[in-house]
């Protein structure tokens, strides 16, 4: 019975919940479903529509554009918000590199989400701007 | 004298074993049978009908079976109206379910369910060897060994259909004390009683639903909020409407959001201390009576030994698109445990497979998977003319069962290649055409967006390049009308080349 347990402490470990309490945290676990991709599967898919957020729990996946990989991500990281935040379809294919173990955010529940729980918004909007900065700094 | 034991599949070597007698098993055996794929069945119960044998508790289904519709019943049209009956291929094998039901309700009772389950086994011939209970799973050679009480069995591929029945209850301190759901006694044992139920899904307001008839008061808590907009177009609506209701104008049920820190025992009872989720603050419960409704899980047994990864708190085996472990190759599920294979999650929309509407057709995709993978029995693809394409899929998008049972889920797929021509390549995984399909082709689904609008979505595949269309709804969702034939025309062309 030790696994709810886990979820709710891996989720603590996240930065993304790190200012989460522990109730919020329990709230999160039980609200949004885990999902174990097998390596080599999409998880997000280029040019498809109503997709939604994940954020990974365990394993690598890598950021695949037009066929050709540009970044991994790792434990902690999340992909899928822009496009359900802007409402386009995603612009690259995200691919599991390991087994993968993500936490789904459903993309129709993921503004009231981040509206109800401030703290998670001001750490993803932290996140999208070091990948915005490492992107300027790739430009100049 | 010993008994001579006249039961099918002794011990042995097969090339699939099936554990499972309740409707994954009963329908994917079904299948592989149909296919010509020998098999064993075994299942621990001593009669078909898996957790319809006693649940649900208050003895009545949440999912519709329409005796009269607007398609004749027996018809593959009609599978839409009759989410429980399992699929036969032949006349007196089909709506089962539907012959039983003495109609108080459009959905039927749990004893109405199980003779529709047990009729299916016994006239389509579904052969089971019950009261054999497998014990232990190990890989050998190229396959599997599963130890059972009767023997081993060894086998190339194994089709897990145990369902999601064994109780599972959250690690708080003190819930140990607290009966399961599945000890819930009879809604008139709780009569002026002070109820708290620890949960607030399925199971959890099924039996608050029974007893607001008779307890004082009944409190549901978890830290989850009941997403009010979400159950509006939930199947399970039929058993939250009455207690939250109740709840919403403030009659006395309470649908508490709140993480529960322990469980004291009283002498009248339980104290349950918790902190709300919603609204924060600590709040402490007094009540006569506690019952965890904290959900089940798969009986996994040593599968996650053997390497078989899990999700929802290990609850659930994760898989792929095609219902086989994400993690051990070879072996596979059936029946309620395949909801793990959550497909695209369009729009946050997860898949009916949780349910026999849905897992019906998933098993007999994966036993044409099984025979093609590990058998080399290829599908029979149909030949289509040029003409008929259109006309297909327009009325496979308006009456096709699967498509509707499982929106976004399970896509018809019609092959375009230029030189061989249109061929029907059948009902598939939507993931799994858009991930592992080649050539070009293209797939139909009904989908359904957060606003619960239903819409045919099309899916073109040219070369490497996919490409997604939508319909518009049509109110009547009657889609063979010209500008929904328009439309799947230009694709059709396009994938002609």
């Amino acid at each position: 019975m030790s696994v709810d347990a886990d979820i709710v402490s891996t989720l603590a470990g996240l930065r993304l919940f790190s200012d989460l309490d522990r109730p919020e945290l329990e709230e999160v676990a039980h609200t949004f479903d885990e999902e174990v991709i097998p390596a080599g599967q999409r998880v997000l898919r280029q040019g498809l529509s109503g997709s939604n957020v994940y954020v990974i729990l365990e394993g690598e996946a890598g950021l695949v554009l037009n066929g050709e990989e540009r970044a991994t991500l790792q434990r902690g990281e999340f992909f899928g918000e822009l496009s359900v935040l802007l409402g386009e379809p995603p612009t690259s294919d995200i691919v599991a590199k390991t087994t993968l173990r993500c936490l789904v955010i459903p993309g129709p529940q993921l503004r009231g989400f981040l509206l109800a729980h401030p703290e998670v918004m001001l750490q993803m909007l932290l996140s999208v701007m070091w990948r915005l900065r490492t992107t300027l700094a790739w430009l100049s | 004298m010993a008994e001579l034991d006249e039961r099918p599949f002794p011990p042995g070597e097969y090339p699939v074993v099936v554990v499972g007698s309740g409707p994954g098993g009963l329908q994917t055996s079904y299948c592989l049978k149909r296919l010509g794929i020998e098999h064993a069945v075994v299942s621990q119960d001593d009669s078909p009908g898996g957790m319809f044998r006693k649940w649900p508790i208050y003895q009545r289904l949440l999912s519709w079976t329409k005796p009269d519709a607007p398609v004749e019943r027996g018809t593959r049209a009609y599978e839409w109206y009759d989410h429980n009956s399992l699929l036969g291929e032949e006349t007196g094998e089909q709506a089962l379910v539907a012959e039983f039901m003495d109609r108080t309700w459009m959905v039927p009772s749990r004893p109405e369910m199980e003779q529709g389950l047990a009729a299916f086994a016994d006239r389509a011939g579904v052969a089971v060897r019950y009261g054999c209970r497998w014990e232990s799973t190990r890989q050998e050679d190229d396959g599997f060994v599963l130890v059972t009480s009767d023997g081993a069995y060894r086998c190339k591929a194994a089709v897990f259909a145990i369902g999601v029945t064994d109780p599972m209850k959250m690690p708080i301190p003190g819930i140990e004390d607290v009966p399961h759901y599945v000890e819930t006694g009879r809604p008139r044992d709780y009569e002026g009683k002070r109820v708290v139920v620890i949960g607030k899904r399925n199971s959890g307001f099924e039996i608050a639903d029974g007893m607001v008839p008779w307890a004082r008061q009944v409190l549901l808590v978890s830290p989850r909020p009941v997403a009010a907009d979400v159950l509006a177009t939930s199947t399970v609506r039929v058993r939250y409407l009455q207690p939250y209701e109740d709840h919403s104008w403030g009659g006395g049920t309470f649908a508490l959001d709140a993480a529960i820190e322990r469980i004291e025992r009283t002498s009248g009872g339980y104290r349950i201390v918790a902190n709300g989720t919603t609204y924060p603050g600590a709040l402490e419960l007094e009540a006569d009576v506690a019952i965890a409704a904290t959900g089940f899980r798969t009986p996994l047994l040593d599968l996650p030994d053997l390497g078989c990864s899990t999700v929802k708190q290990g609850a659930l085996p994760a898989q792929t698109h095609h219902w086989e472990s994400a993690t051990v190759p070879g072996i596979y599920f059936a029946g309620n445990a395949t909801q793990a294979a959550a497909g695209l999650r369009k729009h946050g929309v997860g898949s009916a497979s949780a349910a026999v509407s849905g897992f019906r057709y998933n098993a007999r995709l994966l036993a044409a998977h099984i025979a093609a993978k590990h058998f080399g029995h290829a599908a029979p693809r149909r030949g289509l003319g040029r003409d008929e394409v259109v006309p297909f899929l327009t009325a496979e998008l308006t009456r096709a069962p699967e498509l509707w049972t499982q929106k976004s889920y399970l896509a018809r797929v019609v092959g375009l290649d230029s030189e061989a021509g249109p061929t029907d390549e059948g009902i598939q995984p939507l993931a799994a055409f858009l991930d592992e399909g080649e050539g070009n082709a293209l797939a139909v689904a009904v989908e359904m967006d957060d606003q619960a609008r239903i819409y045919p979505a099309l899916y073109l595949r040219v070369g490497e390049e996919l490409h997604e269309d939508h319909c518009p709804p049509q109110p009547l969702h009657d889609f063979e009308t010209d500008g929904y034939r328009a439309q799947l025309e230009d694709l059709v062309k396009r994938g002609l080349g």
